[in-house]
């Protein structure tokens, strides 16, 4: 039993670094198909809208609710040790530095990353990414480098907009609460949110955004297997994209705590 | 005489199977070939190694006397500008509507004007009948359609030769035959060869100059439809017996 355990156990370990490799491979494509060539402008603006409108609802109510519920939720602590002041401090950090970029890109990546993996998947075993290859026209290039580099460039706008209604919806529970001023709590968000606070937490959605991109686009372009593999390419393309977001963004604070730390 | 395309001795195996085995070859300027075969003898996969979409283990394909094997991506791009292929599921793309799917290897491959774009869509609209399609979606077109379109866009960058999998597999009788003299048509006024993978007689007897048949990964016959016909071949019997039940149970 527990060799079988162990067996299971390496097996999908070997699937995760073999998942792992050829991402990476993969993604490493991009940068070369992004410089050469014919440029595909018009399909990353195309891309970049869809993914905008497609997402822009979903992450307008999570921008609003982070900011209501974590000042909802700080609030009471604050008050206990008699620093409700800190408040629009403590919140707006928050949001700015880390929920606003980890929350919108796990949204972005259920939404979006699902989306390319069954959309790519879907025309791989219906044949279309061959028709297009037979066409001499490079699928990856027309397919892959212009989602990946939609998603990389709209994330961030996307990250700035959460970050902006999280702040409007952490004034509201302070407003509903004690009533403070608006002009006080502009003032104190203002004075809090300094250039090493906001930089660090829009660059990494850049990061984030091309991950989303490259882990639906790996999934769905090398789908298999009918129409289960496209439900596969499109779960486990959330699945993935989700965990690198995580693993990456430990790694990003750390980085940014060591070398930027004021 | 060059063939205008010539396959030598290709071989190709998934893991332990072979699927093709030593099989070789040629298609003719203007010429016609239909490949006969059970399902799963490797008709597809050869048409999928000559555009590049599969690598054999073994064997030369030549086109226009020139090597497809091992050649560098843009000169493999530039053969296939002159290769069609009909995908069996036509392979139309989903997200754009038939204008955008004819244009789509014209705007990419080729430097039309919009205007010389646009004749040529509505030119090879005309030739497969479905000029009022020109703003519908796939999903809004029948198999009989998608096929139709699939063949426009194959012809509309004027190939040299077409690589037909399975033209009419699923379609009724009727369109069956449509599309067949289409086929025809289309090798007699554009001077186009074809290879076309069929295990429909009906469409073999209108489009054939000459007849292939792979069994168990091997070239077992190569000559004219009649000859094949009358071969003294268990198999082969069995093969077309069945397909003229099948075509009469149709009819």
């Amino acid at each position: 039993m527990k060799k079988k355990i162990i067996k299971i156990n390496k097996a999908k370990l070997t699937l995760f670094f073999e998942t792992i490799s050829g991402l990476s491979v993969f993604s490493l494509r991009f940068f070369k198909g992004v410089l050469v060539p014919p440029y595909e402008f018009g399909e990353v603006k195309k891309h970049m809208i869809e993914l905008g409108i497609k997402t822009l609802p979903i992450v307008s109510i999570l921008g609003f609710i982070i900011g209501l519920v974590l000042t909802m939720q700080s609030q009471p602590i604050l008050v206990k040790f008699g620093a409700e002041s800190f408040l629009p401090t403590m919140v707006s950090l928050s949001v700015v530095r880390e929920l606003g970029p980890v929350l919108t890109a796990l949204i972005f990546a259920g939404r979006v990353s699902s989306g390319i993996g069954a959309e790519l998947g879907s025309m791989r075993v219906t044949e279309q990414i061959d028709a297009m290859e037979v066409s001499a026209v490079n699928p990856y290039k027309y397919l892959v480098v212009t989602r990946i580099l939609a998603c990389t460039m709209i994330l961030p706008i996307l990250t700035i907009y959460v970050d902006f209604l999280a702040l409007v919806g952490g004034y509201l529970a302070v407003y509903l609460s004690s009533g403070m001023n608006i002009t006080l709590y502009t003032n104190e968000v203002v004075r809090t949110l300094e250039f090493y606070d906001i930089i660090p937490g829009i660059a990494k959605t850049f990061v984030f955004g091309f991950i989303v991109g490259a882990v639906g686009s790996y999934k769905g372009y090398n789908a298999e297997n009918g129409t289960v593999g496209v439900g596969y390419a499109s779960t486990s393309s959330v699945v993935l994209a989700s965990l690198l977001i995580l693993l990456v963004d430990m790694i990003l604070v750390k980085v940014t705590i060591t070398l930027w730390s004021p | 005489m060059v063939p205008l395309i010539e396959i030598k001795n290709l071989s190709k195996s998934f893991g332990d199977m072979s699927v093709l085995d030593k099989v070789s070859l040629s298609v003719n300027d203007g010429e016609n070939l239909v490949l006969f075969g059970q399902s799963g003898t490797g008709k597809s996969v050869l048409l999928k190694c000559i555009v590049g979409l599969l690598e054999p283990d073994e064997g030369e394909i030549y086109f226009e006397g020139k090597s497809l094997l091992g050649l560098p991506i843009n000169e493999l791009n530039e053969a296939r500008k002159k290769i069609g292929f009909l995908f069996q599921s036509a392979a139309l793309y989903d997200s754009m509507s038939v204008r955008e799917n004819l244009e789509f290897p014209l705007i990419r491959n080729f430097n039309f004007s919009d205007s010389e774009r646009e004749a040529k869509v509505k030119k090879v609209l005309e030739q497969v009948s479905l000029e009022d399609a020109i703003d519908k979606m796939p999903s809004e077109l029948s198999g009989g359609m998608k096929k139709r379109i699939g063949l426009a866009r194959t012809i509309i960058t004027e190939p040299k030769l077409i690589l037909y999998d399975e033209p009419t597999t699923g379609l009724d009788p009727i369109t069956t035959k449509e599309i067949s003299t289409l086929m025809n048509q289309l090798q007699h006024t554009l001077k186009i060869s074809s290879i076309i993978v069929t295990h429909d007689l009906v469409c073999a007897t209108i489009v054939a100059d000459r007849a292939t048949v792979l069994k168990d990964s091997k070239l077992i016959f190569e000559g004219s439809l009649d000859e094949l016909k009358s071969k003294d071949d268990k198999f082969l019997k069995n093969f077309f017996s069945s397909e003229v039940v099948e075509d009469q149970m149709e009819k």
